[in-house]
């Protein structure tokens, strides 16, 4: 028998009309998918969440005729991530794998093209928030399907009876637990405020902390008060665009800022925040709900008088960090349709619903419409109202550590620390503004190589 | 030990080959060959296939897609915070080493002017530090040196002195990723060095006694001379262990503050893994691969030489 030669032209017809079926059809449900399906999910920081979590996968396993097996990774040490390169390297491991925030541009070439899925999510569900947007759509193809767990923002996390008593700043009417708002107070909620009242609540012996070490909550509370005044390390382009005004008036601010913080800042961990709320020394801090939710258990004192509410505003406008949590199904798994199916039924609001009351309210929901559907936020206590803030209820914009470049040169500049070593070697190393800024830019030249 | 003595019955030469074969089996070298192999399949496996690969891999592009050559190195040479690495790699390894073989050295005479029947319990308790996993009694000293709420600076508060930034600070970090270095590695110097000091002959220290020597020109002429060869090896091997350190500085300030802690392990770590550019991150670690070489070559051709002239 002929067989018809297969010419390069030829093949590459073929692969991209099969491409493009694959990314424009529709997503058909393979009913009782059968087989195995190894789950790697994320190690949820509160307590009985991932119970809930493997009750879930493997009650729609066994719906389904499908064995499902979860392994709960921690990201301490980053475990989640190094677990990801080694799966990836060696092709074997897991079928479905968590990859939050930069983990799904950084093994995009190893995920499974999820645009099926998360267009019958939205079609179903709504729209999701414009983070994941940006980090889990890469290059026009969806590579992560929004997780029911995990995802976070960073709040300013703040003791309310201290910055009433010392700075004469009563956050819970500025941001109370319901939807009247005063707009003139909000607007008064301003950097410029923020630092004031630092100010005061230093000498008072309850300074703000945050860390400006080489740790992920370093970069995601430093790229919003950038953001705020309007600096962008590099832009939509992959432009560098460190050299600014705004950079120099960004640095300047924190020059100040600094000089109320602890020393130690600049040797913190990801966990020195909520240490530093929970001991009851630190005033104020910019954290999802986790430092409240062991202060609870820990130092209750303390807890019953933490607020979360907006972040201050800067002369660009108002940001919060987010931290999407996605879900991918890795290239090598032979059982790719089965995970299709876990991804569409972790994204129903019964799902997610479950999820937010596991976590106490840790969670967010990555589809926009679940935000009207829940009132697990207004009904956490102590005090009443703690939690009613943390999901964006004004105008704060949702930001990521190096947003607006490109995913794979922001992700690096989340990853190598560049903005708390840019600030510290101002605040701390006593580098001129213009030095500072020219090693920021020798080390945006090296995130740029293909 | 019995001899087979082989019979050719058939006259076709048969066993005759197989008794050649069987005399060729039991030579002490193909008997050597054939029990090294298992370690040479290790060495092969777990050594020079990975050393392999991660040379392979320093010379692709970060997709791992074109071969690049050099480029990844020349790529480095050009890059601020790379020559910073090199720097601390070069200061926390020489003055690690120094350290550890100084303590090594006045730990091991301390030990062996203890009397033997109450040397065994002090050498298994100086050699506590060497034998915890790293990682966990780093974990231990990262405790002490908490940047807000550290122990020692708790004692320090209370005899009024004021606390230090052990993690926070420059200075302070690298002194504390030092110290923690020595005091890991110096009980592995002090069990070496312990050893060669039993191995001088008692004579050496009588005849030099009745002509006078003092305890200075004793060790001047006599220990030291005689431990040269174990001071070489043991200093040459903790410089590439050293160097090739992690646990200690991922543990206890993941290369902060202003990346002034990172070493070429750490630093290979957060360009390779962490940022996922894989041939960067092994170009990193393979920089001091040529220098490395050259010093044990010329270290181990010194050794030799001393031996042979012994």
């Amino acid at each position: 028998m002929a067989l018809t030669k297969q010419t390069r032209r030829r093949f590459l017809k073929g692969a991209a009309a099969t491409a493009a079926f694959t990314a424009t059809a529709p997503y058909i449900k393979t009913a009782y998918s059968a087989g195995t399906l190894s789950l790697g999910l994320w190690d949820h920081w509160v307590p009985g969440a991932n119970d809930v979590m493997e009750r879930i996968c493997v009650d729609w396993g066994k719906a389904n005729n499908v064995d499902v097996h979860v392994d709960f990774i921690t990201s301490i040490g980053n475990k989640l991530l190094l677990t990801a390169q080694a799966e990836t390297r060696a092709e074997t491991g897991h079928d479905v794998y968590c990859v939050p925030l930069w983990l799904v541009s950084m093994f995009r070439d190893s995920l499974v093209p999820l645009d099926d899925v998360v267009q019958e999510i939205e079609s179903r569900h709504g729209k999701l928030v414009p983070s994941a947007w940006f980090l889990g759509n890469i290059d026009g193809v969806w590579r992560g399907a929004p997780a029911p767990t995990g995802s976070l923002s960073y709040a300013n996390v703040s003791r309310a009876d201290l910055y009433l008593d010392h700075a004469g700043i009563d956050l819970k009417a500025i941001f109370p637990a319901n939807g009247d708002r005063d707009p003139a107070l909000v607007d008064s909620w301003t950097y410029d405020a923020f630092l004031e009242a630092a100010e005061k609540l230093h000498a008072a012996g309850h300074p703000f902390g945050a860390a400006i070490a080489p740790a992920p909550d370093a970069s995601a509370w430093l790229s919003t008060l950038f953001t705020a005044y309007g600096v962008k390390l590099v832009d939509e382009s992959g432009d560098i665009t460190v050299d600014s005004d705004e950079t120099r008036e960004v640095l300047d601010y924190l020059s100040r800022l600094t000089q109320f913080m602890d020393p130690g800042v600049y040797a913190w961990d990801d966990a020195g925040n909520n240490r530093w709320l929970i001991s009851g020394t630190g005033s104020a801090i910019f954290n999802p709900p986790s430092a409240w939710a062991v202060a609870k258990r820990d130092n209750p004192d303390v807890a019953q008088h933490v607020w979360h509410h907006d972040a201050p505003r800067g002369p660009a406008g108002r940001y919060r960090a987010a931290t999407p949590f996605f879900w991918g199904a890795w290239q090598f798994s032979p059982n790719v349709s089965a995970a299709k199916d876990l991804f569409l039924h972790v994204a129903s609001p019964e799902v997610v619903t479950e999820m937010l009351q596991a976590s106490q309210g840790f969670d967010l929901p990555l589809v926009e419409a679940y935000y009207e559907s829940n009132d697990i936020w207004s009904t956490a206590t102590p005090p009443d109202g703690v939690l009613y803030n943390y999901p964006i209820r004004g105008d704060e914009v949702q930001s990521v550590a190096g947003y607006p470049a490109p995913p794979e040169i922001a992700s690096a500049i989340a990853t190598q620390g560049v903005f708390p070593n840019l600030v510290a070697r101002v605040t701390q190393g006593g580098d001129s503004f213009d030095d500072a800024i020219g090693w920021a830019e020798n080390e945006l030249e090296g995130l740029m190589r293909g | 030990m019995a001899t087979t003595i082989a019979i050719d019955a058939s006259g076709d030469g048969t066993l005759t080959q197989r008794s050649a074969f069987w005399l060729f089996m039991r030579r002490k070298s193909t008997i050597g060959v054939l029990m090294v192999l298992p370690l040479l399949a290790i060495i092969a496996g777990l050594v020079a296939y990975p050393a392999g690969y991660s040379m392979f891999l320093s010379t692709l592009n970060k997709a791992e897609t074109k071969f690049v050559g050099f480029a990844n190195y020349l790529f480095l040479f050009k890059r601020e915070t790379f020559w910073m690495v090199v720097q601390q790699s070069i200061i926390f390894a020489l003055v690690a080493v120094v350290g550890k073989a100084f303590i090594g050295f006045v730990a091991a005479h301390a030990v062996n002017t203890i009397p033997t029947k109450g040397q065994r319990k002090w050498r298994g308790m100086m050699l506590i530090p060497w034998v915890i996993p790293p990682a966990l009694s780093t974990l231990g000293w990262w405790w002490l040196f908490e940047p807000t709420y550290s122990a020692i600076n708790w004692v320090l508060a209370e005899i009024g002195v004021d606390a230090i930034p052990w993690l926070s600070d420059t200075f302070w970090a690298r002194f504390s990723v030092i110290l923690v270095n020595i005091w890991i590695g110096a009980p592995f110097f002090l069990i070496m060095y312990l050893a060669a000091l039993k191995s001088i002959p008692e004579e050496l220290y009588e005849a030099a006694a009745i002509d006078g020597a003092n305890a200075w020109q004793r060790l001047y002429h006599i220990t030291l001379p005689m431990m040269r060869n174990i001071i070489a090896i043991t200093v040459l091997f903790s410089i590439i262990v050293t160097f090739a350190n992690f646990d200690i500085v991922r543990v206890l300030t993941q290369g902060g503050p202003r990346d002034s802690t990172h070493l070429f392990a750490t630093y290979a770590f957060r360009v390779g893994i962490e940022s996922n550019d894989i041939p960067l991150g092994a170009s990193v670690s393979l920089f001091m691969f040529p220098v490395l070489a050259v010093l044990a070559f010329l270290i181990l051709r010194n050794v030799r030489k001393r031996a042979m002239e012994l």
